[in-house]
C-alpha cells in the first residue's frame, strides 16, 4: 500500500481529508458547517471505505460526532471529527468525557467568528475554548495550531501520534483562512490501517472484546468516591505535566537579534511574518515566536525571550486571548501589547506593522518623560 | 434426612449464577428490574459464546455501573449518547455484538436525537431500553415515559398534559423507522415474562450479528424505590397501570418474513 509522497495544490480542508486517509485513519464522524464542510465532502468523494476501509459517517449532530469519536477511540481505532466554532462548542461534552476516560481521538476546529452563530469568516476566538477546556472539570487538551496547508496535512498524523501516546484528545485549531486557502502540499505516503491483532497488542487497554487472557476493559469517567476521583485527577495532572515537559512545539523567525518580539499563531503568524519582513527593511529588528502547540504553551521560551526584547506584541484574530498566556509567562519582565481584529475581520500585515511601530513610539515617549 | 452435602451435588443443580456476572454486590434496590435484565444479558452472551467479541455501552442512569457487574468490555456513554457510541463501535468492529443498555431518561429524553438517528440508520446494534417511567438514579423525577396522573418528585400532584405534556412512546416511533428490524416490548415481572424477554434479547443479538439493522427491546420495568412501593406492590402497579399504556409484545419483526 506504500505510495510515494505526492505534491498537490490543495485547500487546507482538503489536505486534512487526504492526510487523514493516508495516515491510516479508521473513522471520520462529522456534521457539515462552514468553513470546513470540504473535509467531510472530500472524504465522501474519495470513498476511502473502498480502499483503506476507513469509515466516513455524516452524523446527526456534532454531539453525536464527538460521542462517536469517544467510543471509536475507546476501541483503539484512529478516529476523528472536524467542525467549526459553534459545532465545537457542542462537542465540549464529549471532549471532557474523552479526557476523563483517557480516550485518544482527534478534533479539528476550522474557526469562524463568534459569539453565537457569529460569522462564517475566519477567527481565532476559540483559543480560550481550546486551551482552557470548554467542558467541565480539570482537564487539558493537546492543541496544535497549523499556519499553512502543509501543516494541516502534517498535523493530522502528529495529532494521532500524541493522542495515542498520552491517551488524550488532541485538537487541531485552524481557522477559515488556512481551511480555505490553497497551497502546495506534500502529502504523506499511505500508511496501512492497524489490524485487529496489532490494536490488541499495541493498545491492551482498548475495548476489543474481552479475551480469555485478560479481564474486562471498560471506559468510564465516573467515580463516586471523592478519594478515588482525586487520585484519578492527580494521575491526569501527572500526565499533563509530562506533556508540558515533552511536547512543547514552536517556531522562531528572526529572533536571534530581535529587540521586539511578535507572538502569533496560525494564520495570524502568516500576516505577522510579512509585517516583520517590512519592519526589518525599515531597520526595526523585529522577530516572531509562533507557538505550534497552544497547549502545552511555550511559556519557558517566551520567558527567556522576554529578557532579550524591549517589548512583545501579540497579534491574534480575537480580542486578546493568547496574550494572557504570554503575560503569565513574561511575569512583567517586559511590556506586552495586543493587536487583534474581531468578528471575522483579519488583520493585514500593514496593521500589524503599525501596531508595532505604535508600541515602539509609546516606549520612546515614556523614556522622554 | 439428607445432609447439605447430599444436596450439593451436580445432578441436583437447578440454577447457577452466570459466570459473566461478577461477585460484586449490586447497588440495585431489591425488586428492581435492572438486576434481572443484567442477569439475562449475561446468560445470553455466555450461551451464545460471544464474550470475546461483545462490547456493551452503558448509560447514565441507575445502570451506570453495569461494567461492575458484567465481565465484558464496556464503554460508558455520556447521558443519552449511547446509540451514537454504539454506532461508532459497530462500525469499528463490524464483527462484534454491540448493544446499549439505557433507561427512559437516557434513551427517550436527553438522547432522543441519537436514539432515533442510530435506529434510522439501521445500525447493526441492539438497544435494551429499561422503561420504568421515572428517573431512578437522580431520585424519582418525571421521565418522558411517566404516565398521566403519575406522581414523581417533579410532578408531585401527578402528571398533567397542560403542565408536562404527554408520555412518549419511543418504541412505537422506533417501529415506524426503516432502519429497525425488530422492535418488541417485554417485561420481567414473572417467570413466563422473563423467558419471553430472554428469547427477545437473544433474537435481537442474533439480528445484530447478522447485520439486519437495529433491534429495540423495551423492558417495561419497575422502580419500586422511585414509585415508593414494595417490590410486590410495584409489580402489581406495573401490571395495572403500565401494561395498558405500554402493551407487551412485538411491534415489528421483519426477520420473521425472511
Ligand atoms: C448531562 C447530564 N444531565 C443530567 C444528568 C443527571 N442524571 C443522571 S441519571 C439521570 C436520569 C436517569 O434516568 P433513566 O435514564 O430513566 O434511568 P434509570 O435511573 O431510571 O434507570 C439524570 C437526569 C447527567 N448525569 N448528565
Ligand atoms: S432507584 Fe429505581 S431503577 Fe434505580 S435501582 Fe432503585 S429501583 Fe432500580
Ligand atoms: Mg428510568
Amino acid at each position: 500500500m506504500q505510495q510515494p509522497q505526492e505534491t498537490m495544490l490543495l485547500k487546507g480542508n482538503e489536505a486534512i481529508a487526504l492526510a487523514a486517509i493516508r495516515c491510516g485513519c479508521d473513522g471520520f464522524f462529522g456534521y457539515p458547517i462552514t468553513p470546513q464542510s470540504e473535509i467531510l465532502e472530500t472524504l465522501c468523494k474519495e470513498k476511502p471505505w473502498e480502499t483503506t476501509g476507513m469509515t466516513v459517517l455524516q452524523a446527526e449532530s456534532e454531539l453525536a460526532s464527538i460521542n462517536m469519536v469517544y467510543a471509536g477511540g475507546a476501541t483503539g481505532k484512529k478516529v476523528m471529527t472536524s467542525s467549526s466554532s459553534p459545532g465545537v462548542a457542542l462537542m465540549q461534552e464529549g471532549i471532557t468525557y474523552m479526557a476523563g476516560a483517557e480516550i485518544p481521538g482527534v478534533i479539528v476546529n476550522v474557526q469562524r467568528g463568534g459569539p453565537g452563530l457569529g460569522t462564517i469568516q475566519p477567527s481565532q476566538a476559540d483559543y480560550f475554548q481550546s486551551t482552557r477546556g470548554g467542558g467541565n472539570g480539570d482537564y487539558e487538551v493537546i492543541v496544535l495550531a497549523p499556519s499553512s496547508v502543509q501543516e494541516m496535512a502534517d498535523f493530522i498524523g502528529l495529532a494521532f501520534e500524541l493522542a495515542f501516546r498520552y491517551r488524550n484528545p488532541a485538537l487541531i485549531l485552524s481557522d477559515g483562512v488556512i481551511g480555505q486557502m490553497m497551497e502546495k502540499v506534500v502529502l504523506p505516503p499511505q500508511q496501512p490501517r492497524l489490524t485487529e491483532a496489532e490494536i490488541a497488542q499495541r493498545y491492551p487497554w482498548a475495548a476489543t472484546g474481552r479475551s480469555k487472557n485478560r479481564g474486562s476493559n471498560y471506559f468510564t469517567s465516573l467515580e463516586l468516591h471523592p478519594e478515588a476521583q482525586e487520585k484519578h485527577n492527580l494521575h491526569l495532572q501527572e500526565k499533563y505535566a509530562r506533556i508540558r515537559k515533552n511536547e512543547v512545539r514552536y517556531e522562531e523567525y528572526q529572533c536571534e537579534d530581535a529587540t521586539y518580539l511578535i507572538v502569533a499563531f496560525g494564520s495570524a503568524a502568516r500576516m505577522a511574518q510579512k509585517a516583520i519582513e517590512d519592519l526589518r527593511k525599515k531597520g526595526i529588528r523585529a522577530g516572531m515566536l509562533r507557538p505550534i502547540t497552544l497547549w502545552p504553551f511555550p511559556s519557558e521560551r517566551i520567558a527567556q525571550l522576554s529578557t532579550q526584547v524591549k517589548g512583545i506584541l501579540c497579534t491574534e484574530i480575537n480580542a486578546g486571548q493568547m496574550v494572557q498566556d504570554i503575560r503569565l509567562a513574561v511575569e512583567g519582565r517586559t511590556p506586552v501589547f495586543h493587536y487583534g481584529r474581531l468578528g471575522g475581520m483579519v488583520p493585514t500585515p500593514d496593521e500589524i506593522e503599525n501596531a508595532l511601530t505604535e508600541m515602539i513610539d509609546n516606549f520612546s515617549n515614556e523614556n522622554h518623560e | 434426612m439428607k445432609t447439605l452435602q447430599d444436596i450439593l451435588q451436580p445432578q441436583n443443580l437447578v440454577y447457577t449464577k452466570p459466570t459473566l456476572m461478577n461477585d460484586r454486590p449490586m447497588h440495585y434496590c431489591p425488586g428492581c428490574s435492572h438486576g434481572m435484565v443484567h442477569k439475562m444479558v449475561a446468560e445470553i452472551i455466555e450461551e451464545m459464546n460471544l464474550t470475546d467479541h461483545t462490547i456493551g455501552i452503558c448509560p447514565v442512569g441507575c445502570a451506570v455501573f453495569a461494567y461492575n457487574y458484567l465481565d465484558i468490555d464496556w464503554i460508558e456513554a455520556a447521558h443519552g449518547r449511547a446509540p451514537a457510541c454504539a454506532s461508532a463501535v459497530s462500525r469499528m468492529w463490524p464483527g462484534h455484538l454491540v448493544f446499549t443498555y439505557q433507561g427512559d431518561g437516557d434513551f427517550a429524553c436527553i438522547g432522543t436525537g441519537e436514539s432515533i438517528h442510530a435506529m434510522n440508520r439501521g445500525e447493526n446494534i441492539t438497544i435494551i431500553f429499561i422503561n420504568n417511567a421515572i428517573y431512578g438514579m437522580t431520585g424519582g423525577q418525571m421521565a418522558p415515559t411517566t404516565l398521566m396522573g403519575m406522581k414523581t418528585s417533579t410532578c408531585p400532584y401527578g402528571r398533567r398534559a397542560d403542565l408536562h405534556g404527554f408520555p412518549l412512546k419511543m418504541t412505537e416511533i422506533a417501529a415506524t423507522l426503516e432502519g429497525t428490524c425488530y422492535v418488541t416490548r417485554q417485561s420481567v415481572h414473572n417467570v413466563a415474562a422473563i423467558q419471553r424477554a430472554k428469547k427477545a434479547i437473544r433474537k435481537a443479538f442474533t439480528n445484530s450479528l447478522e447485520k439486519r439493522g437495529t433491534s429495540l427491546v423495551e423492558i417495561v420495568s419497575t422502580c419500586n424505590a422511585g414509585w415508593k412501593l414494595s417490590p410486590v406492590e410495584a409489580n402489581r402497579w406495573m401490571e395495572q397501570h403500565m401494561f395498558p399504556f405500554y402493551p407487551l409484545g412485538d411491534l415489528k419483526d421483519t426477520t420473521e418474513q425472511q
